[in-house]
């Protein structure tokens, strides 16, 4: 690989998209204000100028056209990405992604094949309230047929983008507008890193150790990650050693790795920014629970994620619901204290 | 309908209120989100200051507003957009509890809950909603009420050009004229989708014309203009309240501001609101009412006064006013009451 430089996420994404657009003349991008504009959170920054307006297509507000253009599109040969600005917007075209997207290679015996990228923006923490904030990763990941990706750093989304590209079935790559390294909106700085300029592919259900610990394991995802490594950064300082695991996929979720990590240490804090009840977290809950013969608990599972309200406008609300890098340490400090009330044999 | 001079003196105060009110909006939300008050390294920061978040102004377009709710009374119901000051302050939505909420204030509209793509006060049945093309479904259900209950009263859903694209759009226009509900479609045409123009996004020049696909009146207004508005609208409010079905109307409006603060709008002709300003409907209409011995040089100040004071009066009551405590935002998710009332009754 050439020289490493400094990326935000978005320019990472974009570079990685027009790596793809050079290597496959089959790739183009729809999508909204995606062209002039370079998509509003960034994401395809300059394509529009490097590949023209034939390949980097401006829609119209029609998201069941044109989302559902790409399934067609797709199963014709070519191989579409579709970016809808902010996913609590894709109720609108739903029916186009859950009902056609996400089934009809599986209805069709799996000989109808769906290459599409789906982008979009998700996240809160700048009170933009109910309609603007949310993650809905576990939405996506709870309904077969749709890979999810949700990077928290530029190294990974560009690998990561790549490797939703060459796949052969549909990807939603879901990008979080607080690590994205916007000029106009505050963001975690540990997201922005260095990005080798040649193009690469990280392959899907492989977690990272974002950092390492022995005394209780994070599980996190997304902007999470980051209050995640920040909170164990403080942790560290009180004797207490949290591992951090960055999953970056949930379909497919490195079960792995998470159960690897937690037999270490024995103590499970999950983090997420999505919502709490039916979603990532309670996912990786069961997880643990069906494999109790072979891990030992110290103290049970803690989840901290949206209590099951909608995003609150206001900024103390919004903050509340959301969990805080001091939640996160508050968490795991309670963790350390309790003891699970009965241990697994092993 | 000939416009009488109290209604043309309403459109007028109203105008001057709601351009006063986002410019001073405009000013506002810049508070506490340029370096160096910010992370390092950014130009802007969305959610810093007193009203963070994104921040829709509708500057340019209060003909629209002023227009349609001249005709409208508290029991008619008006559902507006993403960008919806206009229309709020022009369907009676009192200042202070609408700006409160977009400082997150307890004494807000919606206790800060909801923002300024949310506002809801039921007491002047205003609504509205981030969601392009929103707001034409929600504008059938009231309409259907109307019916159902045996009132004259009307639904207006205003939606820009960029909405007239979604299906939502299409369905509503089916829904309303085959079931003769009293709604009037209202499309702003500001010629912007965020960056994309009309041109590069809709087929025809004229949402308007889509009209005669659904079986309803559709009526065109060329010009930025209260007064061409009003009169336009008559015969579409007339027809809605005489029970013989939905109408649309679009207008052609100007939007000064960037699709949001902060917006670069580097896909905008640098010289475009320069010469959008230059067409500036309040100032225009303040003159027709002098040509016309409607208003005094004395009695326009005066107007200009009183508007200002009220909007300076609602932004300082929303910076005086608390925030929620933060375990409010547990509440609300489901109305308070039992769910099954109805059933053991």
């Amino acid at each position: 690989m050439k020289t490493n430089r400094i990326l935000t996420m978005a320019q990472a994404i974009s570079e990685g998209i027009a790596q793809e657009m050079t290597r496959d003349a089959d790739v183009f991008v729809m999508g909204e204000d995606i062209g002039a504009y370079g998509g509003i959170f960034g994401a395809t920054g300059g394509l529009l100028d490097q590949f023209g307006k034939d390949r980097i297509m401006d829609t119209p507000i029609s998201e069941t056209a044109f989302i559902g253009a790409a399934t067609g599109a797709a199963a014709a040969g070519l191989r579409p990405i579709v970016e809808l600005m902010f996913v609590d917007f894709f109720g609108v075209c739903m029916d186009q992604i859950y009902n056609h997207l996400a089934k009809n290679t599986y209805m069709s015996g799996g000989h109808v094949k769906l290459p599409v990228v789906l982008t979009t923006a998700i996240g809160g923490g700048y009170n933009d309230a109910a309609q603007h904030s949310q993650c809905l990763y576990g939405t996506f990941a709870h309904m077969p047929g749709i890979k999810v990706v949700v990077p928290s750093n530029a190294f990974d989304a560009k690998g990561l983008m790549i490797q939703a590209i060459r796949d052969d079935n549909p990807v939603i790559f879901m990008y979080h507008k607080g690590i994205m390294g916007l000029p106009w909106m505050a963001y975690f700085e540990g997201s922005t890193n260095a990005v080798p300029e040649d193009a690469y592919a990280i392959p899907f259900g492989q977690a990272r150790i974002a950092k390492e610990g022995t005394d209780l394991t994070i599980v996190s995802i997304s902007q999470m990650v980051h209050k995640a490594v920040l909170a164990a950064d403080a942790l560290d300082a009180q004797s207490i050693h949290a591992e951090v695991l960055d999953l970056r996929t949930l379909v497919p979720m490195d079960t792995e790795a998470i159960l690897k990590s937690v037999r270490k240490t024995g103590r499970l804090l999950i983090a997420d920014e999505d919502y709490l009840g039916f979603g990532m977290s309670g996912e990786i809950c069961a997880l643990i629970a069906e494999n109790l013969d072979t891990i030992a608990l110290k103290a049970p599972i803690k989840r901290l994620a949206v209590p099951n309200v909608p995003i609150p406008y206001s900024r103390p609300l919004e903050q509340f619901v959301i969990p805080q890098v001091s939640d996160l340490v508050q968490a795991a400090q309670a963790l350390m204290l309790k003891k699970a009330a009965l241990r697994a044999p092993l | 309908m000939q416009v009488g001079k109290e209604k043309l003196l309403w459109m007028y105060e109203k105008m001057v209120q709601i351009r006063y009110y986002e410019e001073t909006m405009a000013a506002v939300y810049m508070e506490g989100k340029l370096p160096p008050a910010i992370q390092k390294g950014l130009a802007f920061d969305i959610g810093a200051g007193p009203v963070p978040g994104e921040m829709h102004l509708a500057a340019g377009q209060e003909p629209v507003a002023v227009g349609i709710c001249a005709h409208l009374s508290d029991a008619d119901t008006v559902v507006g957009t993403h960008r919806p000051h206009h229309f709020a302050i022009a369907k009676g939505v009192p200042l202070d509890p609408m700006t409160a909420e977009m400082f997150g204030k307890v004494t807000g509209l919606c206790k800060g809950k909801g923002g300024h793509m949310h506002l809801f006060d039921s007491a002047h049945k205003f609504s509205c909603s981030g969601i392009i093309g929103a707001s034409m479904p929600v504008a059938c259900g009231a309409a259907l009420a109307a019916k159902k209950m045996g009132k004259n009263w009307v639904a207006v859903a205003f939606f820009g050009e960029g909405a007239a694209n979604q299906g939502s759009f299409h369905e509503s226009m089916n829904l309303a004229a085959l079931w003769k509900l009293p709604v009037i479609f209202v499309c702003e045409d500001n010629q912007w989708a965020i960056s994309v123009p009309k041109t590069k996004a809709t087929s025809i020049e004229w949402v308007a014309d889509r009209a005669a696909g659904y079986g309803m009146p559709g009526i065109r207004v060329p010009n930025n203009d209260a007064i061409e508005i009003f009169e336009a609208v008559a015969p579409a409010i007339a027809r809605a309240r005489r029970g013989e079905g939905p109408s649309l109307i679009e207008i052609k409006t100007d939007r000064y501001f960037g699709h949001f603060q902060g917006d670069p709008e580097t896909y905008r002709p640098k010289d475009e609101v320069q010469g959008l300003r230059g067409n500036d409907p309040i100032p225009k209409l303040a003159h027709m009412l002098q040509e016309k011995k409607m208003l005094t040089t004395e009695e326009d100040a005066a107007i200009v006064l009183k508007m200002h004071q009220s909007v300076d009066q609602a932004f300082a009551f929303a910076r005086l006013s608390d925030y929620p405590k933060a375990q409010d935002a547990l509440q609300d998710v489901f109305v308070q009451g039992r769910s099954d009332a109805r059933a053991v009754a």
